[in-house]
């Protein structure tokens, strides 16, 4: 990326992230300056501007690992399981983040850190998921080895993801927000009813955290196809 | 015999970044011999792994023409045979059974008669009730030639021919290699000077060898 | 007389398996001793239904775990996965392999229902066409990803401890809905109330075997 691009990019999320903390929530706003309060979120209202970006960002990074690893399956080149590798490293450090985010905010909201609702066990399952990506790869030494297996296990995991879509309304009753009490609302998926300005951020603030992992991942790649140079001089 | 073509065309293959052989190219057709030599460590065997199809190599290709079409190298197995030290027995079966186990999953039929007769020209007739745990290293070595031999292969690879084997069996291996050579086509793996003298070709992978 | 290559590898499992009893046996002492710590675990206690429907699953889960994971391990060990290779295609190899699994599974999982049932009296099962339409279809899904893992991890250095790491996250959607589907047995639901259930657990199977045969020839060749 281009260095002015990234200049946006700092100064773009500096303003979400401003925006979203400073931004004061008012019973009956008069502006687009002022966010409505919602009944019984308050100003924990304000998490969906980054926790939801960073599980969303997650996600996403699972999806670019299992194509990284599709195309690696394909073309056997090294550098696809590089791209895979970093995407899944990524990925993790953002589940982490939307983990624990979502848990300090569940703290506050419904009283303890986990409650088992779909959302938190889709999260976990996900970190599950990461986990056990990175102890197949531990566990195999032949580059080339690692690099399928790694990338046959992702491609398994990635088609059990929509099962979760349906099973775990089914399973449990949501708590969280966008739920509604019915069986589509308490999927892993939100659906919530915002105000304009209020969605605005969220749709900038998800906008600025894709890109913030794009850039983070385009240095990753970079970073280890020079380790992957320096060992082979070694 | 139907007309065939093994096309060997490039074929690379490193492990890790350590370059075992780049750019191998041969054909063999039918009534043809094709030996391959090379130091210990060269890749001989690994080269007749790739050829056979149960083991991928980094680059070029492999390809069986039979009878004009082209057969897809998942689907070779009724058209070869191999004989080599990485190719183990089910040891929990006798030798027999290991036979027909091999016939029935290449997908094809097979005669009583057929197996018996190879069992006794390789001499462990007597022992094929035997479950293949308990054989010699030479006992196995004619039981990897009579699977090898079952269906009537069109091609017959053989990595290091004489392995492991007695002087009477040595004698048997000369004479199996002399006859698939006539009816058919052989491909083997060696460093024993004797053998080259069934082949038509030689390929010598040490020379080759690059990096 | 030549039938399907996939059968003739599902008999040669079978066949090896009464020669070398290696996985039944081990299997047997596994689903024993853990059905008898559930017993001593629960004492004279009594417990939720959901709670000993979710068991029910950990004990086959587990017992999945212990006896599917040498499926291909065995091949590995033995040197036998080059001469399987060279008889025949990755797919009739998988497919040869995954049947054998479903076989094993059903009949251990089967096993484990009946003396669950028989040993804890707590669990009453009253719809049992949901029950054991449960068992079986879980069984099968089980038998589905357990196949591909193994093949997974009969690759890796370090075999024991992985399977369960790495099958526990893909296999959680089926898990959770055979418990469901079990609780809804014990509640004497209809039929059709668990239909959704089993349409989960169908296409489950179905979408887990079609991966598995797309991506198990890059796993099994080298
Ligand atoms: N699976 C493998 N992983 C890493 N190196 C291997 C593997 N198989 C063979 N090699 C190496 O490749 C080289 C060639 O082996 P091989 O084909 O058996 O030689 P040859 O049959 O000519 O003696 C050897 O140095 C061996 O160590
Ligand atoms: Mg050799």
């Amino acid at each position: 990326m281009k260095t002015a691009l990234k200049s946006l990019l700092v100064l773009w999320l500096t303003a979400v992230i401003i925006a979203g903390i400073a931004v004061p929530m008012v019973k009956s706003p008069s502006g687009p300056l002022e966010f409505p309060v919602i009944p019984g979120l308050e100003e924990k209202a304000r998490n969906i501007f980054f926790h939801v970006p960073m599980a969303w960002t997650s996600v996403l990074a699972f999806f670019m690992a299992l194509y990284s690893g599709v195309r690696y399956l394909r073309s056997k080149d090294q550098d696809h399981d590089l791209r895979s590798v970093s995407a899944a490293g990524l990925g993790m450090m953002f589940c982490i983040l939307a983990t624990v985010t979502g848990s300090v905010w569940a703290k506050f909201n419904w009283g303890s850190f986990w409650n088992w609702d779909p959302r938190e066990t889709s999260i976990f399952i996900l970190l599950l998921i990461y986990g056990a990506y990175f102890v197949l790869r531990s566990a195999v030494e032949d580059e080339e080895k690692r690099a399928t297996l790694s990338a046959v296990y992702s491609i398994i995991a990635g088609v059990t993801v929509p099962f979760f879509v349906f099973v775990m309304p089914r399973i449990m009753s949501g708590l969280h927000p966008g739920s509604l009490g019915d069986e589509q609302g308490s999927g892993p998926v939100v659906q919530m009813n915002m105000a304009p300005n209020m969605l605005v951020l969220f749709f900038a603030s998800l906008a600025g955290f894709t890109l913030l992992y794009l850039w983070m991942l385009s240095l990753r790649v970079r970073t280890a196809r020079l380790e992957a140079v320096t060992n082979t001089i070694e | 015999m139907t007309p065939f073509h093994l096309e060997v065309r490039n074929v690379r293959k490193s492990f890790g970044r350590k370059v075992l052989f780049d750019a191998v190219s041969f054909d063999v057709r039918l009534g043809e011999s094709f030996a391959v030599t090379g130091k210990n460590g060269s890749g001989k065997s690994t080269l007749m792994k790739i050829i056979c199809g149960v083991l991928t190599p980094n680059g070029g290709s492999v390809r069986y023409v039979v009878n004009d079409k082209e057969i897809p190298l998942s689907h070779v197995a009724p058209h070869i045979g191999l004989v080599s030290p990485y190719l183990n027995m089910y040891e929990e079966f006798t030798g027999e059974e290991n036979l027909r186990l091999f016939a029935k999953i290449r997908g094809i039929g097979v005669r009583q008669d057929d197996i018996h007769g190879l069992l006794q020209r390789f001499g462990i007739f007597e022992h094929r009730n035997k479950e293949a745990r308990f054989y010699s290293s030479g006992m196995k070595q004619r039981l990897k030639y009579c699977a090898a031999l079952l269906h009537r292969p069109a091609l017959l690879f053989l990595d290091e021919p004489t392995a492991n084997l007695d002087d009477i069996g040595i004698a048997v291996v000369r004479e199996v290699m002399r006859e698939q050579r006539q009816r058919a086509a052989l491909v083997f793996a060696t460093n024993e000077s004797e053998d080259l003298s069934f082949a038509d070709r030689v390929l010598d992978l040490s020379r080759l060898k690059i990096g | 007389m030549v039938t399907p290559i996939p059968y003739q590898v599902f008999v040669k499992e079978v066949a090896s398996e009464f020669r070398t009893r290696y996985a039944l046996n081990a299997l047997l002492m596994f689903v024993v001793t853990t059905l008898t710590m559930v017993v001593f675990s629960l004492g004279d206690n009594t417990v939720p239904y959901e709670i000993l429907s979710g068991m029910l699953w950990i004990v086959i889960f587990f017992s999945a775990m212990s006896g599917l994971s040498r499926t291909f391990v065995t091949e590995e060990e033995r040197g036998t996965s080059l001469t399987l290779r060279l008889l025949t295609s990755a797919t009739n190899v998988y497919i040869g392999k995954f049947l054998y699994n479903v076989v094993l599974i059903l009949a251990m999982s089967v096993f484990i229902a009946f003396a669950y049932r028989l040993i804890i009296d707590d669990f009453v099962v009253r719809s049992s066409s949901i029950f054991w339409t449960t068992i079986v279809l879980g069984g099968i899904g089980l038998a589905a990803a357990s196949t591909i893992l193994a093949a997974i991890i009969a690759k890796a250095n370090t075999k024991g401890t992985l399977f369960p790491v790495l099958a526990f996250p893909v296999l959680l959607p089926l898990l959770l809905t055979c418990i469901r589907a079990t609780v809804l047995s014990v509640e004497g639901a209809f039929f059709s109330e668990a239909f959704k259930d089993f349409q989960i657990l169908v296409s489950f199977s179905v979408v887990m075997i079609a991966a598995s045969v797309i991506v198990f020839e890059y796993v099994w060749n080298d």
